[in-house]
């Protein structure tokens, strides 16, 4: 029974039926005898490969031990796929190496470079085999062309997938991390801010805090930005936008650790700031919030004595 | 769809139930203002919970029913604005400056009190 047939057919049946792109019986022998020499010369050719890819400086995150017995599993992988004609075992191989490999920093260049080797690798031997037959290599190299780059493609497919998964996670998780809305009293939020705001981060901030005011019943909220190093015009004009949609929810924003550089940039580029009430610190902006709030510091009301 | 305004204490309540048509904000401005006089309201609590669109009539009409309230001796507060309609009126420029909000109906009304017995006292200090 013809696999890859069987496998293309379930796929897309219209092209496995039509005449000229249907595998003949003979495509499946000649990919058996192809699987054949692949296995009985299997020791040379993967010393081979794992010469080329060293010659060829890919992997270097690896030491050439590792890159062998990677190459073992990855070439007897392919002949497998090779002979079945089914990629799922090879998927479910790609990306289990992919979730090795990329913490060790490999790059997409050297999985795609390797696989590619591998497929000169082989298409070389089976050149060397049947230069004398040159009818019969050309029906081999039909046979093993399309089914190689099937499976390159899947390796590197695969490959990038798993690569695309790790950076939305890690993505997901500064996201996250990056916008800690905390409440320090009843009615009293702090948000506090560092690094760098781009528009995205900007507007995330805010629907944090929106959700958040909502969420935790907020009268008041300090939005701290010591950790904030620079500001420009358009995060401003956000941060802008940020108080006064909170105060349409009812809640009053105190803007605490406005450094000096940000100052003379805002009032440089000119936003207009009259609607946002700034504090110098953040213990300066609590302060603030709990006499909005109404609540009496004991400090504050003993220096308010001893000065009065 | 007309607003249902309920009196409760000194304060009246108007709740809009579901989107609302220019006509229908001009007649519950119309209302508010003439039924602050008749009951001797001091507040007025406009609750636009169920609202999720709010467009520059709408944010003018609420500015104008506070001022017109405010000239018949009464406060109004906007209460229940959906955070993602806030941040959707900001960024078309609708602040609805000089209109007080609250987060609900409760703040809202604990805000009222407050103003109420501030200007009691101012009121007090005056006369003394």
């Amino acid at each position: 029974m013809n696999e890859i047939r069987t496998h293309a057919g379930m796929n897309d049946p219209q092209r496995a039926s039509s005449p000229a792109e249907a595998p003949t019986e003979s495509t499946s022998l000649l990919l058996r005898e192809l699987v054949a020499h692949l296995r009985h010369y299997r020791t040379q050719l993967r010393q081979e490969w794992a010469r080329r890819i060293t010659g060829a400086r890919l992997l270097t995150a690896m030491t050439d031990e590792e890159i062998f017995a990677e190459a073992t599993s990855v070439y007897n992988n392919y002949v497998e796929a090779l002979e079945t004609g089914t990629l799922e075992a090879l998927q479910a191989y790609a990306r289990n190496l992919s979730e090795r490999i990329i913490p060790r920093g490999v790059e997409t260049h050297e999985v795609l470079g390797i696989v590619l080797l591998l497929r000169d690798v082989l298409a070389r031997s089976l050149f060397s085999k049947y230069r004398e037959y040159f009818a019969k290599l050309d029906r081999i190299l039909d046979a093993y062309e399309p089914a190689a780059n099937r499976i390159a493609n899947t390796v590197a497919v695969g490959f990038v997938q798993e690569r695309e998964r790790v950076i939305m996670e890690q993505q997901e998780a500064i996201r996250e991390l990056s916008t800690p809305v905390l409440q320090v009293r009843e009615r009293l939020l702090i948000l506090p801010i560092i690094g760098v705001i781009d528009p995205q981060r900007a507007r995330q901030l805010t629907e944090q805090l929106l959700k958040s005011i909502r969420a935790n019943r907020a009268r008041v909220v300090v939005i701290d930005i010591t950790g904030v190093a620079a500001m420009d015009s358009h995060v401003a004009n956000h941060l802008v936008q940020t108080v006064e949609a909170s105060r349409l929810l009812g809640a009053t924003v105190i803007v605490s650790g406005l450094s000096p550089e940000i100052a003379q940039t805002l009032v440089n580029i000119g936003v207009d700031l009259s609607k946002m009430t700034t504090v110098g610190d953040l213990q300066g902006g609590i302060e603030e919030a709990e006499h909005l709030l109404g609540y009496r510091g004991a400090q504050s009301r003993d220096i308010a004595e001893a000065e009065g | 769809m007309q607003v249902p305004i309920l009196k409760q204490g000194p304060f009246l309540i108007a709740s809009v139930q579901s989107a609302l048509s220019d006509a229908d904000l001009l007649q519950l401005r119309d209302t508010l203002v003439e039924q602050v006089g008749r009951y001797r309201s001091r507040g007025v609590i406009v609750d636009v919970t169920a609202l999720d669109v709010m467009d520059s009539f709408s944010s003018r009409t609420l500015r104008d029913i506070t001022q017109m309230i405010r000239l018949r001796g009464a406060e109004t507060v906007v209460v229940g604005i959906q955070p993602e309609v806030a941040f959707a009126m900001v960024q078309l420029g609708l602040t609805m400056e000089g209109v007080p909000t609250a987060l609900d109906l409760e703040e809202g009304l604990a805000y009222l009190n407050q103003e109420i017995r501030t200007k009691g006292n101012e009121t007090e200090r005056h006369g003394r």
